[in-house]
């Protein structure tokens, strides 16, 4: 059970695949070509290569927040995107329970990359 | 997004859900991931980053692209910004939600870019007895470069 001070560190991915951009397209029904047609996203948008989708960081958070507090453990959970996350990046998520009130822990959520730079933030609340 | 959209959870959809976010596949747990709500737009018929059969789809082809990006209002493209989700209980499979959105605030700031302009959705996921399950917040923004002099 977390208490407040608890950290939390998880590796969301080791090495992002296009192939894995492709999987969380057809699971989650957002086929924006941005992530997952390398032609569209070179010659079109000018981009080095495809990204992935915000929700897919956002989706592996979210496993890791549940692998640590349990299923159905939380009450809400936001973030922002704050860079882009591209195949081949490392990520690692980090989260520090801050406080609890009213009966659920208050959370801060960052996810970096290799770089050490942040790509997405947020709190989440859980069940105390 | 379509009115009412109707979104039954079911347990094949979780499991390509699950394994794509990174649930292990030898966790046969069937708990619906805390962001799968977003994958209601399978069921959205207006949904526009769908391909649709007979219909231009901006992705590449014989050529790097074949149609503007369906549904644009013209402008530049909208990124998702921010995703929030309050959970008012956990999404069962076997049941189906109805989702319904509304447009939320909008404002601008001027960024490093140029002109940011943010506008918020929020979508709500009631269950059959009409009680909200989760409502979810995205912000979308769409980035106006700035206008250099002489062009």
């Amino acid at each position: 059970m977390a208490a407040v001070g608890d950290t939390h560190e998880a590796q969301l991915v080791d090495d992002l695949t296009r192939t894995q951009l492709v999987q969380y397209a057809g699971a989650s029904g957002d086929y924006n070509p941005l992530h997952t047609d390398e032609p569209f996203a070179k010659e079109i948008t000018h981009y080095p290569t495809v990204f992935a989708h915000g929700m897919l960081t956002m989706g592996m958070t979210g496993q890791a927040l549940t692998a640590w507090l349990g299923d159905d453990a939380l009450r809400t959970f936001g973030v922002r995107f704050s860079a882009q996350v591209w195949p081949g990046d490392k990520l690692t998520a980090r989260f520090t329970v801050e406080g609890e009130e009213e009966g659920a822990l208050q959370i801060a959520v960052s996810v970096v990359n290799q770089d050490d730079r942040e790509v997405l933030v947020g709190t989440a609340t859980a069940a105390a | 997004m379509a009115d009412n959209v109707q979104f039954p959870i079911e347990a094949g959809h979780v499991m390509l859900f699950r394994r794509a976010v990174g649930y292990p596949d030898a966790d046969t747990s069937s708990a619906v991931p805390p962001t799968f709500a977003i994958a209601s737009a399978q069921f959205d018929p207006d949904y526009p980053l769908r391909p649709k059969p007979g219909q231009a789809w901006f992705g590449s082809g014989k050529n790097p692209t074949s149609a503007a990006p369906t549904g644009d209002s013209g402008g530049p493209p909208t990124l998702h910004a921010e995703q929030h989700f309050e959970y008012h209980r956990p999404i069962r499979i076997g049941e189906t939600l109805t989702v319904s959105s509304e447009p939320g605030k909008s404002w601008e700031r001027e960024g490093r870019a140029g002109l940011l302009k943010f506008s918020e959705r929020v979508t709500h996921y009631r269950d059959a007895d009409g009680n909200d399950v989760v409502t979810g917040r995205s912000v979308g923004v769409q980035v106006h470069p700035k206008q250099e002099g002489g062009e």
